[in-house]
């Protein structure tokens, strides 16, 4: 992507999509809340306070409190943090072995692009959940390896998005013109059909981070991912689940703070789509 | 199309190893021994008792012989005995939850595209109407929900606060003595919330997916020719557009199967409900090797069939490749 088509042709349309913008506005705020986490809370995400536990929302605890006396709020905003990095890196790993992958796959074709496709079939027949399930709860918890886990389990859908920009690139005049010009098959990938098939694949790691963010709270509430007492969006709902029949603040707020964030990444996400090729709009 | 039928059959065998081989290589490669998950709640057990239990269950072979000797069993479809106590059979326990996780699953399928392929339709051929307008946001708000958060919600709305619903389990208590009627009745209900919780998941991807294939084709030369003809507008769009939107239809119904196997686990644990889902759960906490292998396998394993049908029933739909032109 030229810099100036970026600024003049990309920006344009991107900023005149209201709802993209609302997504990339929120996205920008939660950064910013995590980033803050420590300023802007009045408690740590850790203090227990056994005298309120389970208070319903107030004027001190704006979303209430849990089961140690916690304040939801505090732990919601240090979630994010969990949340924003797991998206971020889970899709960084993808992401990259997607592109490797699909690089290699598209160019040199052949026998060893048949291969790598069937292993991309194979791994899609999987249901990812019960993959990532298998993997992590052999595991020590940590957060580290619910990133790695999830981008492993996640690149295929690069892959095969790479490989077709990559067959229709490869064909192209200035593609030929560069290699009978010499240049090596590394260079003619990485510097002239790489940055040319990337756009599809921006749009998918935007979608790709709100499936991770789903993903890592499910694991969570299932007990397998983040462990407490780090908070996370999806191990504070697990508390919700236990109290859900006298504190229903422990469910809504962490579960709506999944919602929006989540939103938000999608609605980059089409924005993207629409601003880089407009005639997909739809 | 019998060449093709033959193509697809056989390149089934390559796959159908490579998910063996990744099933293999997930749980074994995976740190944890089922032996010290048994050993770690009974201290007393020696070395030698210890090295007795891996040459039980086979575990003291090299890695590749463990495959292999695997590997032959599942050509003969034995899949194992479980590691748990009771070291029954792995398929006689995959066959008693199986029936309860695919009848879900299909029942919230049904639900699914009977309600999404109308909504995507309708927003196709009233672009930008309010309705259309209001479906778009409907489908962003339904990707980004978490289902297990929404069965949350439903549960303490319709289970807790107006205790209409039962919130967990397949039957109630003493359901046996019902009459047959009762007795079913008694399960959709309990079915109710998963069931539209599984659907809703889906239903936004879904319908968005038909109103784009279906604006595709709205788009093409010879619905234009269709009106300019003079057909009424119904003729145009359910005798000739439809039909072309629906084929893709049919591909989307195959690649939802291992998502939807996948989140038997979160709703069976949520609702309770004895499925494949919760018995896969609980089969990697015990590090249960064979039933964990087992269940990948036929989780994949569907899949991979779940696709052959739909790419049949893709050809067999679309004349251009049951009569051998195209690809």
């Amino acid at each position: 992507m030229k810099d100036s088509f970026f600024r003049q042709v990309f920006w344009s349309r991107f900023r005149t999509n209201r709802f993209a913008m609302a997504g990339a506005l929120l996205i920008v705020f939660l950064f910013l809340v995590s980033l803050l986490a420590p300023l802007i809370t009045p408690y740590g995400p850790d203090d227990l306070d056994l005298y309120h536990v389970l208070m319903p929302p107030s004027g001190t605890h704006w979303f209430g409190t849990d089961d140690l006396g916690r304040d939801v709020l505090t732990r919601i905003i240090y979630g994010a943090r969990i949340s924003l990095k797991v998206g971020f890196v889970a899709v960084g790993i993808a992401v990259a072995i997607g592109t490797v992958i699909g690089l290699v796959s598209g160019y040199y074709s052949g026998r060893l692009d048949n291969i790598l496709m069937r292993f991309v079939d194979i791994m899609l027949c999987f249901p990812t959940f019960f993959l990532i399930l298998a993997v992590i709860a052999f595991l020590e918890q940590s957060i580290w390896y619910i990133m790695i886990i999830i981008g492993l389990t996640g690149w295929m859908g690069v892959a095969r998005l790479v490989r077709a920009e990559v067959l229709s690139i490869r064909e192209r005049d200035y593609v030929m013109a560069v290699r009978a010009l010499g240049a090596s098959d590394t260079r003619i990938i990485f510097r002239h059909i790489l940055p040319n098939s990337l756009s599809p694949v921006l749009v998918s790691a935007t979608l790709g981070v709100a499936g991770a963010i789903l993903t890592e709270s499910a694991l969570s509430f299932l007990g397998i991912g983040v462990p407490p007492p780090t908070p996370s969006w999806g191990n504070i709902l697990t508390a919700g689940k236990e109290y859900i029949e006298f504190a229903w603040w422990l469910t809504l707020y962490p579960g709506l703070a999944i919602t929006v964030t989540v939103l938000a990444y999608y609605l980059v996400g089409e924005g993207i789509r629409d601003a880089l090729d407009p005639r997909l709009k739809r | 199309m019998i060449a093709y039928l033959a193509k697809r059959i056989l390149l089934l065998i390559p796959l159908m190893l490579g998910i063996t081989l990744i099933t293999f290589a997930v749980v074994h490669l995976a740190p944890g021994e089922p032996v010290e998950m048994q050993i770690s709640m009974n201290p007393k057990v020696t070395a030698e008792a210890r090295e007795r239990l891996k040459k039980f269950y086979g575990l003291d072979k090299p890695l590749h012989v463990q495959y292999a000797v695997w590997v032959k069993k599942l050509a003969m479809l034995d899949f194992g005995r479980s590691f748990a106590p009771d070291n029954r059979p792995v398929i006689d326990k995959i066959r008693e939850r199986i029936p309860i996780t695919l009848s879900l699953n299909i029942i919230s399928l049904v639900i699914e595209f009977g309600l999404a392929i109308p909504i995507g339709i309708l927003a196709a051929i009233r672009r930008d109407t309010l309705f259309d307008k209001g479906m778009t946001v409907f489908v962003f708000i339904g990707f980004a929900v978490p289902t297990f958060w929404l069965a949350l919600l439903l549960m303490y709305l319709f289970g807790v606060k107006l205790g209409w619903l039962p919130v967990s389990g397949l039957h109630s208590l003493g359901s046996e003595a019902y009459g047959s009627l009762r007795w079913l009745l008694d399960m959709a209900k309990h079915l109710l919330i998963p069931v539209s919780v599984a659907a809703f998941g889906s239903l936004a991807g879904l319908s968005r997916y038909m109103r784009s294939t279906m604006l595709d084709v709205i788009r093409q030369d010879y619905i234009t020719t269709a009106r300019a003809k003079g057909l009424p507008e119904r003729t145009v769009i359910f005798r000739h557009a439809l039909r072309n939107a629906l084929l893709p239809v049919i591909t989307l119904l195959g690649l939802s199967v291992p998502g939807l196997i996948g989140g038997s686990v979160i709703f069976e644990t949520i609702f309770a409900i004895p499925g494949m889902g919760q018995l896969f759960y609980g089969g990697v906490m015990a590090r249960d090797y064979p039933l964990v292998m087992g269940i990948l396998v036929i989780g994949a394993g569907l899949t991979l069939i779940g696709n052959l049908l739909a790419d049949l029933g893709y050809a067999f739909a679309d004349p251009r490749i049951r009569h051998g032109q195209g690809s």
